[in-house]
């Protein structure tokens, strides 16, 4: 099974370049992660790529596999046009290989304030909440914070620093939609503004990578009608 | 003092699961300046794929308190576990879960809007009688809601992160007290010392030890490894956690829940063959025994598939809604890694590599503890340890499920609450010591060189390392097969001084992150099979076909590896807090 892999290490390379591996041996059922480190740990140990848990739970491993973002860990090989072209995750600044410095993406995650707020005093028990309202965070809080969607963003490209991205965004939603959240106004108030939220233009991008499925487009969408709501 | 840059903070944790997220919480909320330090960005920590969720007495399902909690927890531990920490993790658990949920986990609800709650294996009502409903659960994505709104709480709170740096070692004083760590920025290979007057440990465990697990590739037992080098011993290493149900071959976990919510285990002949092992609580018995019995099963030539080695767990019974609303995880795995739909067909599972009871001893402060002279348990002078790498022990000889995140929380809070006390007695930084910062360094950099080594890769030895765990420390043991293994993973403790790693650049080397994650786990593999060989008897997840029976007069009792000191021991508290003892008894499920 041949791959071509992208490759930059700042220490030595002037700049990046693409460099082609195959595996002989290819196991049934083989993920695209497995394929990486059996590469890394008998061809070339200086190969580097984010890796932890291995099933789709921790986020760690997104990259960009024949020009679409997903996770590698529950990418079957065998589901891959050959040679696998495997890079880095788009519109972010690469730090070498398949690692790419995801500060902004951080930093636009942190700036919806990705937590509940709660004004009222705290009960000694559970805040009520019934399963109609909780299931509405279903397809919200699941978000793994891999990046997929963001950097396959074309809007995410152009102004990472000034629109949020689908993953901030589904996490401000998540919040807005928390029966128990108690700061949806300033939530609202927040994303305001032509480029925050209003730079999505439904592209949709980030619903056909997600790799859990889930639709941020919609969880805009949803803003947007809050707002305009609001605005009436 | 070699020219390295210094930050200070009040308190340095390393790990940021879901321990050190909730202890740094706590710190930061009480205005104390904490750093984080993790090799991951905090949410890729191993608490997030956590599944089933965490045991509390809420009774919000079936009637429930602490006491039975209690009960089932010792039991559970086959009677290793101590009864002071046992108590206090128990009463504290419905507070911990409530704190959680004002922290914003999705946890699921009831119809009237409490906190949903499952049955899970080893739990029961008053004290050994009908089975309890007490793990309280987000889906089946419990420890990914825990870790992401802990997260996110620490990000209101501004706690201070440094993520993906690696902590190298602890660096003491003459006196042996613990004034932070050596760390490097995995980022540009730059390294800083973290000066702290108190440090949390606060890494997870070593599932990595084995060659197949439902762990992530970053459990590699650091904290214990870094702990172990300090001269502290750990405890209680032979008690490893096979999983009943990772996905055969594989490994992925499939979540206890799945059998809370109704699933049942089928050997080649159909049969549910958990009736045998535990006639009164079937699947729902304790990890150790429903492992044994499918590993009992395929010896015996009970086992499906071509190779008759696994058991079938079968869930299609439950009805797709149900699969869907409370188990939507571990169905898209077992697409995703089997092509099986668990609503259509069953799964094929074996018992598998999860978690590591033993570990950095602790009282229930969270200050870690060594015997020192006669004392069994001297508190060592700001050193702290939590969660998976602690060993409280609340687990003992075998964890139940649901309290590891019960563990990680109500032991995080409890290290942070005595590290304000300590922090309010010890206001100033001490004087560190250069000889600790210099083996630190040393340890560093000896991957830089070039020939680090003349040995073999970094690669070959972990690999073999896994195997040989596998064969020789496995779910049932005997001396032969144990006293084989001691002897390999000495060997290989003796190449790994020669090994060698090719990449010497700085920016973002794995390479170098690998070897001296390596170096951790060969630490906590010599402690665990040394300990296993050690302890001649059956008790909890430690079962030797050739002492097949628990022997209360002889080896109740913890165990404590130091490296190159061999095998020592402690008594096991028994003594509770408030409440009467739980003697030992026969364990039946």
């Amino acid at each position: 099974m041949k791959f071509s892999i992208y490759r930059y290490n700042p220490d030595i390379d002037k700049k990046p370049y693409m460099q082609d591996f195959e595996l002989t041996e290819v196991e049934p059922g083989m993920m695209l992660l497995a394929a990486l480190l059996k590469i890394k740990d008998t061809m070339d140990e200086s190969l580097s790529f984010r890796r932890s848990c291995g099933e789709g739970v921790c986020g760690s491993d997104g990259m960009n596999i024949n020009g679409i973002n997903g996770l590698a860990c529950i990418t079957p090989v065998a589901s891959l046009k050959q040679p696998i072209e495997v890079r880095p995750l788009p519109g972010l600044p690469v730090i070498r290989d398949l690692i790419i410095d995801m500060d902004q993406f951080y930093q636009n995650y942190r700036e919806v304030k990705p937590y509940l707020i709660v004004n009222d005093p705290m009960p000694e028990v559970e805040l009520p909440q019934t399963p109609q309202q909780r299931e509405k965070l279903d397809g919200l809080y699941e978000c793994i914070l891999c990046a997929c969607c963001s950097t396959q963003c074309p809007s995410f490209w152009w102004n990472p620093d000034k629109y949020l991205g689908p993953a901030a965004l589904l996490q401000a939603s998540r919040f807005i939609e928390d029966s128990r959240d108690q700061a949806t106004e300033e939530r609202l108030s927040a994303l305001e503004g032509p480029f925050k939220l209003f730079r999505c233009h439904t592209i949709m991008s980030c619903v056909q990578v997600c790799p859990k499925g889930l639709n941020p487009t919609k969880a805009i969408n949803d803003i947007k009608k809050m707002m305009l709501k609001r605005s009436l | 003092m070699p020219d390295i840059p210094i930050r200070q903070f009040d308190s340095l944790i390393i790990g940021a699961g879901g321990g050190g997220l909730r202890a740094a919480l706590h710190l930061s909320s009480a205005d104390a300046s904490v750093a984080v330090v993790s090799k991951v960005f905090p949410t890729r920590s191993h608490t997030v794929a956590a599944q089933g969720g965490m045991n509390a007495a809420l009774a919000n399902v079936l009637p429930d308190n602490w006491h039975w909690h209690m009960f089932d927890t010792v039991k559970g531990s086959d009677y290793l576990g101590d009864q002071d920490a046992i108590e206090y993790m128990c009463r504290a658990a419905p507070r911990a879960v409530y704190e959680l949920e004002h922290f914003g986990v999705p946890f699921s609800r009831m119809d009237n809007g409490t906190i949903y709650q499952r049955p899970f294996g080893g739990q029961s009502q008053n004290f050994g009688g009908d089975q309890a409903a007490r793990t309280c659960a987000a889906a089946d994505r419990t420890g990914h809601a825990i870790l992401h709104s802990l997260y996110q709480q620490n990000i209101r709170a501004k706690t201070h992160f440094f993520d993906e740096y690696f902590a190298v070692d602890l660096l003491k004083d003459e006196q042996g007290c613990v004034l932070g760590a050596l760390a490097f920025n995995i980022h540009n290979g730059e390294p800083v010392i973290i000066e702290a007057k108190t440090t949390l440990l606060a890494t997870g465990g070593a599932g990595q030890l084995f060659r197949t697990t439902t762990n992530a590739l970053i459990n590699t037992g650091d904290g214990m490894g870094m702990a172990l080098r300090a001269g502290v011993p750990l405890q209680d290493m032979e008690f490893f956690q096979f999983h009943p149900t990772g996905i055969a071959g594989r490994g992925m976990l499939i979540t206890e829940g799945a059998r809370g919510e109704g699933g049942y285990l089928v050997n080649a002949d159909g049969e549910r063959l958990m009736e045998r092992y535990a006639p009164k609580a079937k699947d729902l018995a304790s990890r150790d025994v429903v492992s044994r019995a499918i590993a009992t099963e395929v010896r015996e030539g009970r086992g499906c598939g071509p190779n008759k080695d696994h058991v079938m767990l079968k869930l299609d019974h439950l009805g797709e809604a149900v699969i869907q609303k409370r188990l939507p995880g571990i169905r898209q795995t077992c697409i995703t890694f089997l092509g099986i739909d668990p609503a259509e067909a069953p799964v094929p599972v074996f018992p598998t590599a999860h978690y590591t009871m033993g570990g950095i001893p602790t009282n229930r402060q969270g200050q870690v503890v060594i015997p020192v002279k006669d004392t069994p348990e001297e508190p060592v002078p700001g050193l702290y340890a939590a969660g998976e790498c602690a060993c409280v022990s609340v687990h003992g000889a075998n964890r139940l499920g649901g309290n590891s995140l019960l563990d990680i929380l109500v032991f995080g809070r409890a290290a942070a609450g005595h590290i304000i006390d300590y922090l309010a007695e010890n206001r100033y930084h001490r004087k560190m010591d250069s000889n600790s910062l210099e083996s630190a360094l040393n340890r560093m950099q000896r991957w830089d060189r070039t020939g680090n080594g003349d040995g073999e890769s970094v690669s070959v030895l972990r690999d073999e390392l896994k195997a040989v765990m596998e064969n020789h420390c496995s779910v049932f043991r005997n001396e032969e097969v144990l006293s084989e293994g001691v002897n390999k993973v000495e060997q290989i403790a003796e190449r790994f001084k020669h090994a060698r790693i090719d990449d010497r650049s700085s920016v973002f080397n794995t390479a170098r992150v690998e070897a001296l994650e390596l170096e951790n786990l060969v630490g906590v593999a010599l402690a665990t099979i040394h300990s296993a060989y050690a302890r001649q008897e059956s008790r909890g997840a430690h079962s030797r076909i050739d002492y097949t029976e628990r022997d209360d007069i002889n080896w109740m009792r913890h165990s404590l590896y130091s490296l190159g000191g061999g095998v020592d021991y402690k008594p096991v508290r028994t003594k509770p807090i408030s409440v009467d003892s739980f003697p030992p008894k026969a364990r039946v499920y």
